[in-house]
């Protein structure tokens, strides 16, 4: 690739007066010597899994193998259709549909990792339910796809994307960074607003630890995918608003790395601490583990 | 780099629920497999670090044994690698091993097939990517993201230049390679990344050197068998 930091993507896509998604997809169809057509149909076919899992999650049985989470974007969806929101409509909508795709998840089905199956429900949270908010069309949003990837590849390259490596923050936080610039993007923002969001979105995010209940990519995983799509939105309107990172985004990267390398091993994906080790979350560990016993799953 | 492209953060399409403990574990399965190049018949997997501490609750035994299968990270046979691996008649033994590893997610493979045997140590680095650092005891460093020929050989002199040669002439670029060997003229194991998979020929070629002991290629684009 043309670029290592997100101040360097930013230059180039404002030098060559390109959305960062487009200059992302030339980039990558050089470097894999694949016809830009066709690294574009793999996006596609990657946005037509998440609006897949969406469906999905509203509509089928989602109680996960454990049998402690599902169905909660359904209640959230529910309770939309019959009160007032208190976050409002859109924001409401997103989480509901980024809950779906980490409940699909957690169901042992069928999603896309964006960057993480941890994170999974984040980009198709905010993307689908802000193109039927808009208008927008397939083509659009597979392109702030490949903004959401550029945006991601800058932050695994300098830091961390699995919560094993670097904490909750690492994946739920990235996905959120990932998600928040390509909204700009989709919004008609500068690429350097996009940038700007990154770094906004990270701080939020930073020090947050990975602590699933008995290692499950369950609690409290999936209600961080609900937050997770609201904090992008926010992100995006304080950056399309002009709000700038005052910290540049790059050097939030580097906190993320330099927290991530210091959490204890037992914040980073072991179920050891946190509320992993609450005493509700070892009596459903406990179970968990009689559960197999008896030949459960 | 360790992440190359835009898909190794966007992606894989995967099976739930963690793309490092189920989607990284069923590439280092299919890893394992492709270098054994022979159905395996026993497999005695060693789960380090997080792997060890969550495997049951990922699912992570069902997705390296998916891979083990040859099964790709978006197959939903995965569910079912359990039984599906006693119809093929492969045995398996996951336990948890102690002391240090070389990441947080970290799985030895211990392959046996009714000829050969290989051993491989793979560590999962998040998003569904995977680093391969040992081969049988050779120290090595690739993510199959691109085909690789893993090339067990006698450590002599010109016999690189012999291969790159081959590769060379077969219009093969070289992505990295990287040469490890036990001892001075005794066994040598080189790794060799390239841009576009080998047609069989060439391979073939490259284990007809005088030196060269055993070629396997490594391809986790390759079609699966559905």
């Amino acid at each position: 690739m043309r670029f290592h930091t997100l101040a360097e993507l930013a230059a180039l896509a404002e030098a060559e007066k390109k959305t960062i998604g487009i200059l992302m997809l030339e980039d990558q169809a050089e470097e894999s010597e694949m016809p830009p057509d066709e690294v574009f149909a793999k996006m596609a076919e990657y946005y037509q899994v998440m609006k897949e899992a969406i469906r999905k999650g509203l509509t089928e049985d989602t109680n996960s193998r454990s049998g402690f989470t599902g169905l909660d974007a359904q209640r959230v969806m529910k309770r939309l259709s019959e009160s007032e929101a208190c976050a409002g409509e859109p924001a409401d909508r997103a989480m509901a549909y980024a809950l779906a795709v980490s409940e699909i998840n957690a169901s042992m089905g069928r999603v896309v990792a964006t960057p993480t199956a941890g994170s999974c429900g984040i980009i198709p949270g905010v993307f689908v339910s802000s193109q039927e908010r808009f208008g927008w069309e397939d083509r659009r949003m597979v392109s702030a796809l490949f903004c959401a990837g550029a945006i991601g590849y800058v932050i695994a390259n300098h830091s961390f994307i699995s919560g094993a490596e670097g904490g909750c923050q690492a994946e739920v936080g990235s996905a959120i960074a990932m998600a928040a610039g390509a909204m700009v993007e989709l919004r008609g923002g500068t690429p350097m607003q996009a940038v700007h969001a990154v770094g906004l979105a990270l701080k939020n995010s930073l020090g947050l630890i990975c602590d699933p209940v008995g290692g499950l990519v369950e609690i409290p995983c999936i209600v961080r995918n609900g937050f997770g799509a609201v904090t992008a939105l926010a992100a995006a309107d304080m950056a399309l608003a002009g709000v700038r990172s005052v910290i540049p985004s790059d050097e939030v990267i580097g906190v993320l790395r330099e927290v991530g390398a210091q959490m204890p091993e037992i914040y980073r994906e072991t179920a050891q601490g946190g509320l992993a080790r609450t005493p509700t979350g070892k009596a459903i560990m406990k179970e968990l583990k009689q559960n197999r016993g008896r030949g459960g799953g | 780099m360790r992440f190359k492209d835009v898909f190794s953060i966007m992606g894989p399409i995967m099976i739930g629920p963690s793309s490092s403990h189920t989607a990284g574990a069923v590439r280092i399965g299919r890893v394992a497999r492709q270098a054994l190049a022979d159905d395996p018949r026993l497999a005695e997997i060693v789960f380090y670090g997080s792997f060890a501490e969550t495997y049951e609750g990922h699912g992570t035994n069902l997705a390296l044994l998916g891979g083990l299968l040859g099964f790709d990270t978006d197959d939903l046979r995965i569910r079912e690698s359990f039984a599906i691996a006693a119809q093929a008649g492969l045995a398996y033994a996951f336990t948890k091993g102690k002391g240090a590893a070389p990441h947080p997610n970290t799985a030895v493979v211990r392959l046996t097939s009714a000829s050969r045997q290989i051993e491989i140590v793979g560590c999962s680095i998040g998003g569904g990517n995977i680093e391969i650092v040992q081969v049988d005891g050779f120290q090595v460093k690739f993510t199959g993201a691109y085909p690789a020929l893993l090339i067990t050989h006698q450590d002599r002199r010109g016999l690189l230049a012999q291969i790159t040669q081959t590769l060379s002439q077969a219009g093969s670029n070289i992505v990295s390679m990287q040469v490890e060997r036990k001892s001075r003229m005794g066994d040598a194991m080189s790794v060799i990344e390239t841009d576009h998979p080998l047609p069989g020929a060439v391979i073939e070629e490259v284990s007809r050197i005088t030196n060269v002991h055993v070629v396997t290629k490594i391809d986790l684009l390759a079609e699966v068998s559905k």
